[in-house]
Protein backbone atom coordinates (compact mmCIF):
# COMPACT_ATOMS: atom_id res chain seq x y z
CA UNK A 1 0.00 0.00 0.00
CA UNK A 2 0.87 3.84 -0.73
CA UNK A 3 1.20 5.93 1.22
CA UNK A 4 -0.11 8.52 -0.46
CA UNK A 5 -1.35 8.99 -3.97
CA UNK A 6 -1.77 11.54 -6.25
CA UNK A 7 -4.23 12.22 -8.43
CA UNK A 8 -3.61 14.88 -10.91
CA UNK A 9 0.00 16.02 -12.67
CA UNK A 10 -0.54 19.72 -13.05
CA UNK A 11 1.90 22.13 -10.91
CA UNK A 12 0.21 21.22 -7.70
CA UNK A 13 0.46 17.50 -7.74
CA UNK A 14 3.62 17.58 -9.13
CA UNK A 15 4.99 20.21 -6.46
CA UNK A 16 2.97 17.83 -4.19
CA UNK A 17 4.94 14.53 -5.58
CA UNK A 18 8.36 16.91 -5.09
CA UNK A 19 7.58 17.51 -1.02
CA UNK A 20 6.48 14.00 -0.62
CA UNK A 21 9.99 12.58 -2.24
CA UNK A 22 11.89 14.46 0.41
CA UNK A 23 8.95 13.60 3.10
CA UNK A 24 10.40 10.10 1.80
CA UNK A 25 6.73 9.09 1.34
CA UNK A 26 5.93 6.12 -0.91
CA UNK A 27 3.77 7.57 -3.09
CA UNK A 28 2.47 7.46 -7.05
CA UNK A 29 0.95 10.15 -9.00
CA UNK A 30 -1.82 9.10 -11.42
CA UNK A 31 -2.74 12.05 -14.16
CA UNK A 32 -4.31 12.35 -17.63
CA UNK A 33 -1.34 14.94 -18.82
CA UNK A 34 1.74 15.91 -17.13
CA UNK A 35 1.88 19.44 -16.73
CA UNK A 36 -2.31 19.87 -16.84
CA UNK A 37 -3.30 23.22 -17.79
CA UNK A 38 -0.05 25.31 -18.06
CA UNK A 39 1.04 22.97 -20.99
CA UNK A 40 -1.29 25.02 -23.02
CA UNK A 41 0.42 28.39 -21.68
CA UNK A 42 2.75 29.54 -25.00
CA UNK A 43 4.19 32.11 -22.54
CA UNK A 44 4.66 31.96 -18.40
CA UNK A 45 6.24 35.21 -16.94
CA UNK A 46 5.22 34.93 -13.41
CA UNK A 47 7.09 31.93 -11.72
CA UNK A 48 9.64 33.14 -9.32
CA UNK A 49 12.99 32.28 -11.18
CA UNK A 50 11.98 32.15 -14.69
CA UNK A 51 11.61 35.47 -16.23
CA UNK A 52 9.63 33.87 -19.43
CA UNK A 53 9.72 29.97 -19.95
CA UNK A 54 6.91 28.05 -21.97
CA UNK A 55 4.61 26.06 -20.39
CA UNK A 56 6.25 22.77 -21.99
CA UNK A 57 9.33 23.69 -20.84
CA UNK A 58 8.45 24.29 -17.63
CA UNK A 59 6.23 21.19 -17.44
CA UNK A 60 9.71 19.38 -18.45
CA UNK A 61 11.55 21.08 -15.49
CA UNK A 62 8.76 20.00 -13.17
CA UNK A 63 8.48 16.58 -14.56
CA UNK A 64 12.83 15.93 -14.52
CA UNK A 65 12.29 17.03 -11.14
CA UNK A 66 9.76 14.94 -10.02
CA UNK A 67 11.79 11.96 -11.50
CA UNK A 68 14.88 12.59 -10.14
CA UNK A 69 13.77 12.74 -6.54
CA UNK A 70 11.69 8.86 -6.95
CA UNK A 71 8.57 10.51 -8.05
CA UNK A 72 6.61 7.97 -10.34
CA UNK A 73 4.02 9.19 -13.05
CA UNK A 74 1.52 7.10 -14.71
CA UNK A 75 -0.22 8.88 -17.92
CA UNK A 76 -3.98 7.51 -17.22
CA UNK A 77 -7.24 9.24 -16.33
CA UNK A 78 -8.77 7.57 -12.70
CA UNK A 79 -12.41 5.57 -13.38
CA UNK A 80 -13.04 4.39 -9.38
CA UNK A 81 -12.14 5.46 -5.70
CA UNK A 82 -13.45 3.36 -3.04
CA UNK A 83 -13.08 4.38 0.88
CA UNK A 84 -11.25 1.07 2.59
CA UNK A 85 -10.48 0.60 6.13
CA UNK A 86 -7.32 2.85 6.64
CA UNK A 87 -7.16 3.62 3.09
CA UNK A 88 -8.46 3.87 -0.51
CA UNK A 89 -8.76 1.73 -3.19
CA UNK A 90 -8.48 3.66 -6.86
CA UNK A 91 -8.74 2.06 -9.94
CA UNK A 92 -7.36 3.54 -13.12
CA UNK A 93 -9.18 3.68 -16.88
CA UNK A 94 -7.29 0.64 -17.97
CA UNK A 95 -8.12 -1.31 -14.55
CA UNK A 96 -5.03 -1.16 -12.59
CA UNK A 97 -5.61 -1.17 -8.83
CA UNK A 98 -3.71 0.74 -6.55
CA UNK A 99 -4.61 1.08 -2.67
CA UNK A 100 -3.27 4.20 -0.56
CA UNK A 101 -3.64 5.39 2.69
CA UNK A 102 -3.97 8.82 1.45
CA UNK A 103 -5.37 10.98 -0.97
CA UNK A 104 -4.30 14.60 -2.67
CA UNK A 105 -7.22 15.56 -5.50
CA UNK A 106 -5.11 17.46 -7.88
CA UNK A 107 -7.51 17.35 -10.62
CA UNK A 108 -7.19 21.35 -11.38
CA UNK A 109 -9.59 22.96 -14.22
CA UNK A 110 -11.03 22.52 -17.61
CA UNK A 111 -11.34 24.68 -20.44
CA UNK A 112 -15.00 26.16 -20.32
CA UNK A 113 -17.19 25.76 -23.49
CA UNK A 114 -19.48 28.71 -25.14
CA UNK A 115 -21.95 26.84 -25.73
CA UNK A 116 -22.90 28.05 -29.10
CA UNK A 117 -24.87 26.77 -31.61
CA UNK A 118 -22.12 24.34 -34.06
CA UNK A 119 -19.67 25.13 -30.96
CA UNK A 120 -19.06 21.16 -31.08
CA UNK A 121 -19.21 20.69 -34.74
CA UNK A 122 -16.19 22.84 -34.89
CA UNK A 123 -14.15 21.57 -32.45
CA UNK A 124 -10.55 20.93 -34.18
CA UNK A 125 -11.81 22.22 -37.31
CA UNK A 126 -11.39 26.20 -36.74
CA UNK A 127 -13.09 26.59 -33.04
CA UNK A 128 -9.74 25.85 -30.58
CA UNK A 129 -9.36 26.27 -27.06
CA UNK A 130 -5.57 26.12 -27.08
CA UNK A 131 -3.85 29.01 -28.74
CA UNK A 132 -0.20 27.42 -28.03
CA UNK A 133 -1.56 24.04 -29.72
CA UNK A 134 -3.58 25.32 -33.18
CA UNK A 135 -2.24 29.00 -33.86
CA UNK A 136 0.33 27.73 -36.63
CA UNK A 137 -3.05 26.65 -38.59
CA UNK A 138 -3.83 30.26 -38.83
CA UNK A 139 -0.51 31.90 -40.88
CA UNK A 140 -1.86 34.85 -42.39
CA UNK A 141 -6.04 34.33 -41.44
CA UNK A 142 -8.22 36.01 -39.24
CA UNK A 143 -8.88 34.85 -35.96
CA UNK A 144 -11.40 36.12 -33.10
CA UNK A 145 -10.52 35.51 -29.71
CA UNK A 146 -12.78 35.35 -27.18
CA UNK A 147 -12.11 36.21 -23.37
CA UNK A 148 -10.81 39.03 -21.04
CA UNK A 149 -8.43 37.24 -18.95
CA UNK A 150 -4.91 36.78 -18.86
CA UNK A 151 -4.91 33.54 -21.09
CA UNK A 152 -6.73 35.13 -23.99
CA UNK A 153 -4.24 37.69 -23.47
CA UNK A 154 -1.45 36.03 -24.00
CA UNK A 155 -3.21 33.85 -26.59
CA UNK A 156 -3.76 37.08 -28.52
CA UNK A 157 -0.21 37.77 -28.64
CA UNK A 158 0.62 34.21 -29.67
CA UNK A 159 -1.96 34.09 -32.44
CA UNK A 160 -0.50 37.69 -33.91
CA UNK A 161 2.57 35.91 -34.55
CA UNK A 162 0.87 33.70 -37.40
CA UNK A 163 -2.35 35.27 -38.03
CA UNK A 164 -3.31 38.51 -40.42
CA UNK A 165 -5.36 40.06 -37.84
CA UNK A 166 -6.59 39.08 -34.06
CA UNK A 167 -9.28 40.29 -32.35
CA UNK A 168 -10.01 40.00 -29.24
CA UNK A 169 -13.73 40.29 -28.10
CA UNK A 170 -14.28 40.36 -24.37
CA UNK A 171 -17.99 40.62 -22.46
CA UNK A 172 -19.43 43.48 -21.29
CA UNK A 173 -16.27 45.27 -20.85
CA UNK A 174 -15.15 42.93 -18.72
CA UNK A 175 -11.05 43.24 -19.34
CA UNK A 176 -9.33 41.18 -16.34
CA UNK A 177 -5.48 40.79 -17.72
CA UNK A 178 -2.77 41.93 -16.44
CA UNK A 179 -2.01 45.55 -17.82
CA UNK A 180 1.44 44.57 -19.20
CA UNK A 181 -0.10 42.05 -21.16
CA UNK A 182 -2.87 45.10 -22.26
CA UNK A 183 0.29 47.07 -23.48
CA UNK A 184 1.64 44.38 -25.34
CA UNK A 185 -1.29 43.70 -27.28
CA UNK A 186 -1.73 47.19 -27.92
CA UNK A 187 1.51 48.03 -29.34
CA UNK A 188 0.90 44.57 -31.45
CA UNK A 189 -0.48 46.43 -34.61
CA UNK A 190 -2.16 42.98 -35.32
CA UNK A 191 -4.59 42.92 -32.19
CA UNK A 192 -7.89 45.09 -31.96
CA UNK A 193 -9.44 44.90 -28.73
CA UNK A 194 -13.71 45.24 -28.53
CA UNK A 195 -16.37 44.51 -25.84
CA UNK A 196 -19.12 42.82 -26.72
CA UNK A 197 -23.21 41.69 -25.39
CA UNK A 198 -23.21 38.88 -26.90
CA UNK A 199 -22.54 36.27 -29.97
CA UNK A 200 -25.32 35.78 -32.10
CA UNK A 201 -23.55 32.81 -34.20
CA UNK A 202 -20.87 31.38 -35.94
CA UNK A 203 -21.22 31.80 -39.63
CA UNK A 204 -20.47 28.84 -42.10
CA UNK A 205 -21.35 25.65 -42.93
CA UNK A 206 -18.72 23.02 -43.68
CA UNK A 207 -15.89 26.05 -42.45
CA UNK A 208 -15.70 28.65 -40.49
CA UNK A 209 -16.62 32.48 -42.59
CA UNK A 210 -17.07 34.46 -39.80
CA UNK A 211 -18.74 35.26 -36.66
CA UNK A 212 -21.97 37.48 -35.30
CA UNK A 213 -22.07 38.98 -32.45
CA UNK A 214 -23.99 42.12 -30.74
CA UNK A 215 -21.56 45.23 -29.45
CA UNK A 216 -21.77 46.24 -26.11
CA UNK A 217 -23.87 49.32 -27.54
CA UNK A 218 -26.28 46.87 -29.08
CA UNK A 219 -25.33 46.82 -33.00
CA UNK A 220 -25.11 43.89 -34.36
CA UNK A 221 -21.36 43.05 -35.69
CA UNK A 222 -20.16 40.24 -38.31
CA UNK A 223 -16.58 39.79 -38.79
CA UNK A 224 -14.96 37.46 -41.72
CA UNK A 225 -13.01 35.14 -39.84
CA UNK A 226 -11.38 31.61 -40.02
CA UNK A 227 -10.66 30.55 -36.68
CA UNK A 228 -12.64 31.20 -32.83
CA UNK A 229 -10.37 30.80 -30.13
CA UNK A 230 -12.40 30.67 -27.00
CA UNK A 231 -10.37 31.75 -23.73
CA UNK A 232 -13.18 32.05 -21.21
CA UNK A 233 -11.57 30.26 -18.07
CA UNK A 234 -12.56 26.84 -16.85
CA UNK A 235 -14.57 24.58 -14.58
CA UNK A 236 -12.81 22.44 -12.15
CA UNK A 237 -12.73 19.06 -12.55
CA UNK A 238 -13.78 17.94 -9.33
CA UNK A 239 -16.52 14.94 -10.29
CA UNK A 240 -13.92 11.89 -9.58
CA UNK A 241 -13.74 13.34 -5.65
CA UNK A 242 -17.79 14.46 -5.63
CA UNK A 243 -18.53 10.73 -6.27
CA UNK A 244 -16.34 9.84 -3.56
CA UNK A 245 -18.30 12.43 -1.53
CA UNK A 246 -15.74 15.14 -1.11
CA UNK A 247 -17.72 18.43 -0.07
CA UNK A 248 -17.20 21.91 -2.68
CA UNK A 249 -18.76 24.66 -2.96
CA UNK A 250 -21.41 26.45 -4.79
CA UNK A 251 -19.21 26.57 -7.96
CA UNK A 252 -17.74 22.63 -7.52
CA UNK A 253 -14.17 23.69 -5.91
CA UNK A 254 -13.35 21.47 -3.48
CA UNK A 255 -13.82 23.12 0.21
CA UNK A 256 -10.35 22.58 2.01
CA UNK A 257 -8.84 23.67 5.37
CA UNK A 258 -5.99 25.68 5.75
CA UNK A 259 -4.05 22.16 6.13
CA UNK A 260 -5.48 21.49 2.45
CA UNK A 261 -7.51 18.58 4.22
CA UNK A 262 -11.06 17.98 2.93
CA UNK A 263 -14.27 17.06 4.94
CA UNK A 264 -12.85 12.91 4.67
CA UNK A 265 -10.23 11.88 6.16
CA UNK A 266 -7.30 11.00 4.75
CA UNK A 267 -8.37 12.99 1.23
CA UNK A 268 -6.73 16.26 1.04
CA UNK A 269 -7.19 18.80 -2.35
CA UNK A 270 -4.74 21.41 -3.97
CA UNK A 271 -4.44 23.65 -6.10
CA UNK A 272 -7.14 25.08 -8.80
CA UNK A 273 -9.50 22.78 -7.98
CA UNK A 274 -10.34 24.22 -4.38
CA UNK A 275 -11.29 27.26 -2.19
CA UNK A 276 -7.81 28.13 -1.22
CA UNK A 277 -5.34 30.69 -1.83
CA UNK A 278 -8.16 33.15 -2.07
CA UNK A 279 -8.92 31.43 -5.78
CA UNK A 280 -6.07 32.85 -7.00
CA UNK A 281 -5.38 29.56 -9.96
CA UNK A 282 -1.83 30.45 -10.60
CA UNK A 283 1.45 28.05 -10.87
CA UNK A 284 2.62 29.81 -7.83
CA UNK A 285 -0.79 29.10 -5.39
CA UNK A 286 -0.93 25.40 -7.02
CA UNK A 287 2.10 24.61 -6.26
CA UNK A 288 1.95 25.58 -2.64
CA UNK A 289 -1.18 24.18 -2.07
CA UNK A 290 1.10 21.07 -3.18
CA UNK A 291 3.66 21.42 -0.68
CA UNK A 292 1.04 21.60 2.21
CA UNK A 293 -0.91 19.10 1.19
CA UNK A 294 2.43 16.41 1.24
CA UNK A 295 3.32 18.15 4.72
CA UNK A 296 -0.35 17.77 6.52
CA UNK A 297 0.17 13.99 4.52
CA UNK A 298 3.31 13.62 6.06
CA UNK A 299 2.35 14.86 9.41
CA UNK A 300 -0.90 12.58 9.98
CA UNK A 301 1.13 9.28 8.51
CA UNK A 302 4.44 10.31 10.99
CA UNK A 303 1.56 10.44 13.83
CA UNK A 304 0.00 7.10 13.00
CA UNK A 305 2.60 5.40 13.17
CA UNK A 306 3.63 6.40 16.48
CA UNK B 1 7.24 -0.58 -37.75
CA UNK B 2 5.86 2.79 -37.33
CA UNK B 3 6.16 4.91 -40.48
CA UNK B 4 7.54 8.55 -40.89
CA UNK B 5 5.08 10.18 -43.10
CA UNK B 6 5.68 13.29 -44.76
CA UNK B 7 4.06 15.08 -48.05
CA UNK B 8 5.80 13.19 -50.50
CA UNK B 9 4.82 9.56 -48.97
CA UNK B 10 1.39 10.20 -47.80
CA UNK B 11 -0.11 9.44 -50.87
CA UNK B 12 1.59 5.92 -51.43
CA UNK B 13 1.52 4.91 -47.79
CA UNK B 14 -1.85 6.37 -46.37
CA UNK B 15 -4.39 7.16 -49.76
CA UNK B 16 -3.43 4.20 -51.97
CA UNK B 17 -2.87 1.55 -48.65
CA UNK B 18 -6.16 -0.76 -48.94
CA UNK B 19 -5.63 -1.69 -45.32
CA UNK B 20 -5.87 0.29 -41.75
CA UNK B 21 -3.49 3.03 -40.91
CA UNK B 22 -3.49 4.89 -38.00
CA UNK B 23 -1.79 8.45 -38.53
CA UNK B 24 -0.64 10.61 -35.55
CA UNK B 25 -0.26 14.00 -36.70
CA UNK B 26 1.74 16.38 -34.17
CA UNK B 27 4.63 18.92 -33.74
CA UNK B 28 7.30 19.58 -31.92
CA UNK B 29 5.44 22.59 -30.14
CA UNK B 30 2.78 20.47 -29.40
CA UNK B 31 3.05 19.58 -25.42
CA UNK B 32 -0.11 17.00 -25.57
CA UNK B 33 1.46 15.21 -28.95
CA UNK B 34 4.00 14.02 -26.73
CA UNK B 35 1.25 12.02 -24.58
CA UNK B 36 -0.21 11.04 -27.66
CA UNK B 37 3.05 10.17 -28.90
CA UNK B 38 4.28 7.89 -26.79
CA UNK B 39 0.69 5.97 -26.54
CA UNK B 40 0.82 5.68 -30.56
CA UNK B 41 3.95 3.95 -29.86
CA UNK B 42 2.51 1.75 -27.74
CA UNK B 43 -0.29 0.61 -29.92
CA UNK B 44 2.27 -0.01 -32.70
CA UNK B 45 3.71 -2.43 -30.82
CA UNK B 46 0.41 -4.01 -29.68
CA UNK B 47 -1.37 -3.39 -33.04
CA UNK B 48 1.82 -3.45 -35.63
CA UNK B 49 0.92 -6.88 -37.20
CA UNK B 50 -2.87 -6.00 -37.71
CA UNK B 51 -2.90 -2.33 -38.81
CA UNK B 52 -0.09 -0.21 -39.98
CA UNK B 53 0.28 3.18 -37.69
CA UNK B 54 2.23 6.33 -38.91
CA UNK B 55 3.44 9.72 -37.83
CA UNK B 56 3.34 12.95 -39.33
CA UNK B 57 5.37 16.29 -38.21
CA UNK B 58 2.98 19.06 -39.65
CA UNK B 59 5.39 21.48 -39.05
CA UNK B 60 7.38 19.92 -41.81
CA UNK B 61 4.43 18.49 -44.30
CA UNK B 62 2.33 21.76 -44.42
CA UNK B 63 0.62 20.52 -47.48
CA UNK B 64 -0.53 17.00 -46.48
CA UNK B 65 -1.77 18.79 -43.28
CA UNK B 66 -3.48 21.68 -45.06
CA UNK B 67 -4.95 18.92 -47.59
CA UNK B 68 -6.58 17.26 -45.03
CA UNK B 69 -7.96 20.36 -43.07
CA UNK B 70 -5.98 19.88 -39.68
CA UNK B 71 -6.52 22.72 -37.65
CA UNK B 72 -5.96 21.65 -34.21
CA UNK B 73 -3.14 19.07 -32.30
CA UNK B 74 -2.91 16.21 -31.68
CA UNK B 75 -5.29 14.68 -34.67
CA UNK B 76 -5.47 11.01 -35.19
CA UNK B 77 -7.07 9.96 -37.90
CA UNK B 78 -7.64 6.39 -39.11
CA UNK B 79 -7.56 5.63 -43.03
CA UNK B 80 -9.37 2.34 -44.02
CA UNK B 81 -8.55 1.52 -47.84
CA UNK B 82 -7.45 5.24 -48.41
CA UNK B 83 -10.42 6.72 -46.41
CA UNK B 84 -10.92 8.69 -43.34
CA UNK B 85 -13.24 6.16 -41.47
CA UNK B 86 -12.96 7.48 -37.83
CA UNK B 87 -10.90 11.06 -36.42
CA UNK B 88 -10.24 12.10 -32.84
CA UNK B 89 -9.00 15.83 -32.45
CA UNK B 90 -7.43 16.49 -28.91
CA UNK B 91 -5.68 13.97 -26.58
CA UNK B 92 -7.25 10.50 -26.24
CA UNK B 93 -6.71 7.32 -23.78
CA UNK B 94 -4.97 4.53 -25.40
CA UNK B 95 -8.35 2.31 -24.72
CA UNK B 96 -10.72 4.54 -26.93
CA UNK B 97 -8.28 4.58 -29.91
CA UNK B 98 -7.55 0.37 -29.63
CA UNK B 99 -11.41 -0.11 -29.34
CA UNK B 100 -12.10 2.13 -32.79
CA UNK B 101 -9.08 0.56 -34.38
CA UNK B 102 -10.84 -3.19 -33.29
CA UNK B 103 -13.80 -2.06 -34.63
CA UNK B 104 -12.20 -1.41 -37.84
CA UNK B 105 -10.86 -4.20 -38.37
Amino acid sequence: MYDLIIIGAGPAGLAASIYASRYKLKHLIIGEEVGGQIMKASRIENWPGEESITGMQLTENFRKQVEKLGGEIINIGVDDIEKLEGGFRIVTDDEKVFEAKTIIFALGMKPRKMNLPKEDEFIGKGISYCATCDAMFFKKKDVVIIGGGDSAATAALHLAEFANSVQLLYKNGTKIFEPVWEERMLENGKITLESFENILEIIGESKIEGIAYETQDRQKKELKVQGIFIEIGSTPGAVIAKDLGVETDEHEFIIVKPDQSTNIEGVYAAGDITTASNKLRQIVTAAAEGAIAASSVYKTIKMDKK
Amino acid sequence: MLTELTDQNFDQEVLKNEGIVVVDFWAPWCGACQMVGSIIDELENEMGDKVQVGKCNVDKNEDIASKLSIMSLPAIKIFKAGKIAKEFTGAQNKDVLKKAIEELI
